[in-house]
């Protein structure tokens, strides 16, 4: 199909399926973190921030490697889930999503704190004061304003999270039909004598979805624009 | 309950930056006028009222409910004290139409009866014609209008208004007199309205608190307060 071999197309959707798990599991967590931080005063406050953006600024490489110490077979938290319900991380698919999850997820948590942050705290008063409480406000006041952000921050994740990989290479390595995605799959070719021509293809590839994605965000981002200015 | 409690008791305390707000009243009056220049404290006992702020101390009784009582540590969470608020910029919500807007508190308090008829308090707020508009669309005056639609569903016990005549031309504001007369009059919901307008107090208040930094300077009608 479109000129692309069995296992490049293995590649492209593992990409696309990795991507996407990565993306949806972090945005929950990326809702409550991006709540906290917009609406709630506490110490420390400055240092969770920090911890969270961490990815952003890190060497990928690092990244992966405490991914490694952490969810690994021998990891705390992944030996422990190995023993009690014989899931692993390690040199899977999973391993590769949450590797591209954890590297998108500042981006996702920045856009939607913004947008929590750009709603009139006075709305969400009036909320309560008509009956409303905290989850409700949440979910009938401050969810449908952030939504926007919301939008453009899953976009931004995801694009990242496609585009990963230092992170997921030193995690779960580049096993093809588990834990190859695109650039991997791009970097494995490059390595190789006439694998020139499927690097420029898969790199093409890559192209189309990161552009696809930036032309969405760009949309979305001019209806939010559209949508402030008539709520003004 | 407490019988020989008035509808509304006010007494708070609270000190900060500087500012020191101790102000304490009781009022039976169908509208009571908090008055007084801007910056003395009118807005925050307003917020104390509607639990939007906690008292440093204080107690607040609204029709035999105790709401506040820093000595007893009662605190009556905001969604939960069936009060009306109409805020000075109205802050409809900008998502929903004027109707989803004014049946936002009607549904939260749908098991407490519906006091007061949606198409009555529709019609005698003239606001029939906008029910399928965004909030961005409307008027000052409609906005105004539209909020205090939204407070009176919501089966207040009381009314908070503050300022709801700041920021409208005159026409507006003659018009918008008008209605909270009719809403005193017509709904039986004792109404908290704060200004700095003596000729709104004469018009519309019953009884008066006026306050200067933070401290009630005096209370009674608006002929004792100001005299004739």
């Amino acid at each position: 199909m479109l000129g692309f071999s069995p296992e490049e197309w293995t590649t492209i959707l593992l990409s696309l399926r990795v991507a996407t798990v990565g993306t949806l599991v972090g945005l929950p967590i990326a809702l409550f973190a991006a709540y906290v931080l917009a609406r709630w005063r506490f110490p420390g406050k400055v240092i969770l921030d920090g911890i969270l953006h961490l990815p952003l600024v890190l060497p990928p490489v690092v990244t992966g490697y405490f991914l490694l110490l952490t969810f690994g077979r021998q990891g705390v938290i992944g030996k422990a889930l190995y023993e009690t319900l014989g899931f692993t991380f390690s040199f899977r698919w999973t391993g590769a999503a949450l590797a591209c999850g954890v590297m998108g997820f500042p981006l996702m948590l920045r856009a939607i704190r913004l947008s929590f942050e750009a709603i009139d705290r006075r709305l969400e008063t009036a909320s309560s004061t008509l009956g409303a409480n905290a989850w409700w406000t949440f979910l009938l006041v401050t969810m449908p304003l952030a939504l926007p952000g919301v939008l453009v921050g899953l976009i931004l994740c995801f694009a990242k999270a496609l585009g990963e990989f230092g992170a997921t290479i030193t995690f779960v390595s580049n096993i093809p039909g588990e834990t190859q995605t695109i650039p991997s799959a791009i970097y494995t070719y490059t390595q190789v004598p006439g694998g020139e021509f499927q690097a420029f293809r898969l790199a093409c590839v890559s192209i189309v979805i990161a552009m696809v994605a930036l032309i969405l965000s760009e949309v979305l981002n001019r209806r939010i624009q559209k949508r402030i200015a008539v709520f003004e | 309950m407490t019988g020989e409690e008035a509808a509304l008791s006010v007494s708070v305390f609270q000190r900060r930056n500087g500012f020191t707000l101790d102000v304490a009243f009781e009022s039976d009056s169908p509208l009571t006028a908090l008055f007084g220049p801007s910056g003395s404290g009118k807005t925050s006992v307003l917020n104390m009222i509607a639990g939007v702020s906690r008292p440093e101390r204080g107690r607040i009784v609204v029709a035999g409910h105790v709401l506040t009582d820093t000595a007893k540590r009662i605190f009556v969470p905001p969604h939960r004290r069936r009060i009306g608020f109409v805020f000075q910029d109205a802050q409809l919500f900008p998502h929903l139409t004027v109707e989803q807007n004014i049946k936002f508190g009607r549904w939260f308090r749908r098991a407490e009866g519906h006091a007061l008829p949606l198409d009555v308090i529709i019609e005698v707020l003239g606001i029939g014609h906008l029910l399928k508009r965004r909030p961005a669309t409307l008027s000052g005056g409609e906005k105004h209008r539209v909020a205090l639609a939204r407070a009176l569903l919501s089966s207040p016990r009381i009314l908070l208004m503050d300022e709801p005549l700041a920021g409208l031309d005159d026409a507006r504001r003659m018009e918008i007199m008008n209605l909270i007369e009719r809403v005193r009059d017509e709904f039986a919901v004792p109404i908290v309205f704060v200004t700095h307008n003596l000729e709104e107090v004469r018009r519309l208040a019953s009884r008066v608190i006026r306050i200067v930094d933070g401290h009630v300077v005096a209370t009674g009608s608006p002929s004792d307060v100001f005299g004739t």
